[in-house]
């Protein structure tokens, strides 16, 4: 039996497929399941924060009341190794029970909801509600001079959203960051 | 299996449960509940330190040399405070402790109250895990997944916060055989990566072990198994600071400690290497020196029970996630299966190379007849300790590295050092804790001076409990380390490294019922050092020794394995700019 061992595998396998120390950053979603009790987001956010990782994009939680489940759902970016740190960093948490990364694990999907306020009178407020049609957002607020947008859909959807409605009046938003799950049957 | 009584009954009953024999803490009003069941009961004994640092680093030093979780009490607010240093050097050096902290009432929380400081906040990055606990019916179950937290997996420290109310309030005690933890981390390593390593050993040519203190984690059977593949494979074995006693410094194929202060064979080693096998060890930047020319020829196998460890710094082929213990069985099993074959010829030459490396006697220094130089005092010490039931603990610094060096180590859990941290003042609480947990071992302390007066006031704890620990201070009346780094990469700028109005040490001791001796001649050592070892109570033996002695070998920050600086007549070369920045 020949011995077939590639540099850079993970704590996984000693025969992966990805060379963990290449300096390409990458963009990932991970899905971090943890016991539902107190602190437990602050020992998530502390770990980015004391180790140095990028946060993009955090929402949290509680998914299961009976079994004290939240979920907490992390967009990160860094090279693969860091990628590699971060994950087995959160698994090393004690109340964290599964990490998943969900850039790897197959296609997921991701969306994020956020909410415009947008002011303005005459053509800019037509051309706001005519663009905000074609990215069916729905208006959940009007008065004479603005509107309240709410749009669904991933981020960079609602970042092009954004990206319009800035010159029509944009005066205000907020995210709720992504929430992501895998296609498919669970397991 | 279950019972009603006070919270503060029920950390009596579960320290009890544990089979906690003693404690080390320091009382104050959030804890008064605590300490009056401690009064009124007689199976735990209480050891009351000077500081409530010592109390953490005395756990340390208990634990680390007995495989089992050292305990702490100490108060809200200032006491909780005084106990993140120690908290920090134990979750560097996994170190399993527990820490029982007193709050404020649950009521008072958040209002400023009187001590109150957020202990689960400030120490939620310095500890493995933490609780508050605001429910009695809670303390006992958390109590016991604290035991089993902090020596599960990769050990470290926990805290447990409780508040004064949940001490005085009655709630159910539950026994620790009725609770299941979730927390369950995986011990055994993947077969068919551990069988790759078997088959890398096969065909090494010049193989070498790299062991840390994961071996110690693992406990006496990971040693004695690791002892067993060394005599069976005849592989060169060099270890981390951490990871001293592990295999046995007399043992034929030991190589002494490697990295920045490391032997010039091991570090040799090192480099040289086809195939390196790291067991329980986290590649840290005291070992590794420059990441890019790190070992730059091997196939690199990675034995760690923690994933974080693995890949973190250095790259590895063979990656098993595992207990030292469980994966070093079955690689044995899967080496023994397979023939028990090594390339023989091959490694005969390897030990050839190893021998004449060795034959640069990396550790020699100049003698002298005037004055003690410190590496001599570290050889007479061994020597006058050998063979003896021996403990050695020690402070941060180059007498720290110099006991690396010259002191051997037979066995595991017999030297407690601040490696991560590197926390001077860490060695003299240490020892008490060693003492305390091995009433008739010789305990001894190499110490600087610096480090000592850290935590001196300890002296007091040695005395009233006639422990018999044995502080023995090299002192360089310098900040050694320091002005070694100043000389050599600071243009000879001593700024603030002279240890200036020092104590009469000889005083001190005497001044706190313990005995002191000075010794200055190398013609009396002898007969100091046997004076302090037969001394039936505390000693601080005031060495004085050469003031301006380097520690070498030494890799200068940012260097290579092979470009090693072997004495004093290669110190020139060490100045370089990009070294500097480095620590
Ligand atoms: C002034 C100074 C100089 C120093 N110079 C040197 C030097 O020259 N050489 C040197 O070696 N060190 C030196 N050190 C110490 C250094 O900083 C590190 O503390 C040390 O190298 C780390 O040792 P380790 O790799 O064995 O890791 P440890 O900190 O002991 O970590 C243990 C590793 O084993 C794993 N582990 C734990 N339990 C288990 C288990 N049951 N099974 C499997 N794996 C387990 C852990 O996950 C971890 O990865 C120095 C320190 C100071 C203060
Ligand atoms: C708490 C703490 N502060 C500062 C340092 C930095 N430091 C490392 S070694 C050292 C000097 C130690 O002097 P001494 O204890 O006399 O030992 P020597 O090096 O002279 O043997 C210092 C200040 C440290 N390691 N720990």
């Amino acid at each position: 039996m020949a011995l077939n061992i590639e540099q850079g595998s993970t704590s996984h396998s000693a025969y992966n497929l990805r060379s963990t120390f290449s300096d390409v950053e990458e963009r990932h979603t991970l899905a971090v399941m943890v016991e539902n009790e107190p602190g437990v987001l602050a020992r998530v956010i502390g770990l980015f924060s004391g180790r140095g990782y990028n946060i993009e994009s955090l929402t949290v939680a509680e998914v299961d009341h009976t079994g004290h489940t939240s979920r907490i759902t992390i967009v990160t970016t860094g090279t693969p190794q860091v990628i590699e740190q971060i994950k087995a960093q959160l698994g090393r948490i004690v109340p964290v029970h599964e990490v998943h990364d969900l850039t790897v694990e197959g296609r997921s999907v991701e969306r994020e909801l956020a909410l415009f306020k947008v002011e303005g009178q005459g053509e800019a407020r037509v051309e706001a509600l005519r663009l905000a049609d074609i990215f069916r957002a729905s208006v959940v607020d009007t008065t004479l001079e603005s509107f309240i947008f709410e749009i669904t859909g991933t981020s960079d959807k609602v970042d092009a959203f954004a990206e319009l409605m800035r010159p029509l009046g944009l005066t205000e938003m907020a995210r709720t960051g992504v929430a992501a799950l895998s296609r498919g049957s669970a397991g | 299996m279950t019972q009603a009584m006070t919270g503060a009954r029920m950390v009596i009953q579960a320290l009890t449960d544990q089979g906690v024999d003693t404690v080390f803490g320091y009382p104050g009003g959030a804890v008064l509940p605590i300490y009056d069941e401690l009064f009124q009961q007689s199976g735990i004994k209480h050891i009351l330190v000077r500081h409530e640092q010592a109390a953490i680093h005395a756990a340390e030093g208990y634990a680390r040399s007995t495989g089992r979780v050292g305990v702490a009490i100490v108060t809200s607010g200032p006491g909780a405070t005084n106990a993140v240093t120690g908290l920090t050097d134990a979750l560097m050096d996994s170190i399993p402790i527990l820490v029982i902290s007193g709050q404020v009432p649950t009521f008072l929380i958040g209002t400023d109250g009187f001590q109150e400081a957020d202990t689960v906040g400030i120490t939620r990055p310095c500890t493995k895990h933490n609780w508050l606990v605001k429910d009695t019916d809670a303390l006992s179950r958390t109590l016991h997944e604290g035991f089993h937290v902090a020596r599960s997996g990769r050990p470290g420290p926990v805290l447990i916060d409780v508040p004064k109310d949940v001490q005085f309030a009655t709630g159910t005690y539950t026994a620790p055989e009725a609770i299941r933890s979730r927390y369950q981390p995986g011990t055994k390593g993947d077969p068919a990566v551990i069988a790759a390593l078997a088959q890398a050993i096969e065909t090494a040519e010049r193989p070498v072990l790299y062991t840390g203190g994961g071996v110690i984690n693992a406990g006496p059977e990971a040693s004695r198994l690791l002892r067993d593949l060394v005599a069976k494979t005849g592989i060169p074995i060099t270890s981390s600071l951490m990871g001293l006693g592990a295999y046995p410094a007399s043992g034929e194929r030991w190589l002494g400690m490697l990295g920045m202060h490391g032997l010039y064979e091991a570090n040799m080693a090192m480099h040289g290497c086809d195939l390196l096998i790291c067991v329980g060890a986290r590649f840290d930047d005291r070992i590794t020196g420059r990441t890019d020319a790190f070992s730059p020829q091997s196939i690199k196998a990675h034995i760690d029970i923690d994933a974080s460890s693995i890949n973190k710094v250095i790259p590895v082929d063979i990656p098993i996630l595992g207990d030292c213990a469980s994966v070093l069985t079955d690689l044995l099993e899967a080496w023994e299966a397979r023939g028990s074959k090594t390339d023989r010829a091959a490694m005969s030459r390897w030990h050839a190379q190893i021998d004449a490396w060795r034959a640069q006697d990396c550790l020699r220094y100049k003698g002298s007849e005037t004055v003690i130089k410190p590496q001599y005092a570290l050889q007479r010490l061994e020597a006058l300790t050998k063979g003896q039931d021996r403990y050695i603990t020690t402070e941060v610094g180059q007498h720290q590295m110099w006991a690396a060096q010259f002191l051997g180590f037979e066995a595991p859990n017999r030297w407690m050092t601040s490696g991560g941290l590197g926390t001077m003042g860490y060695g003299f609480p240490a020892s008490i804790g060693v003492q305390v947990a091995h009433p008739g071992a010789t305990v001894i302390n190499v110490a600087g001076e610096a480090s000592w007066l850290m935590n001196m006031q300890e002296l007091g704890t040695a005395a009233q409990y006639r422990l018999p620990v044995k502080q023995f201070i090299l002192n360089n009346e310098r900040l050694g380390m320091v002005r070694q780094w100043q000389q050599l990469l600071h243009g000879e700028r001593y700024s603030q490294s002279w240890s200036e109005a020092l104590p009469d040490f000889v005083k001190l001791a005497e001044a706190f019922g313990a005995k002191g001796i000075q010794c200055s001649d190398p013609d009396k050592l002898d007969e100091a050092i046997q004076e302090m070892l037969d001394h039936d109570g505390p000693v601080v033996f005031d060495c004085l020794v050469e003031k301006h002695e380097n520690c070498f070998p030494m890799i200068p920050s940012g260097k290579a394995h092979n470009e090693m600086l072997m004495g004093e007549a290669a110190t020139e070369q060490a100045i370089e700019a990009g070294g500097a920045v480095l620590v």
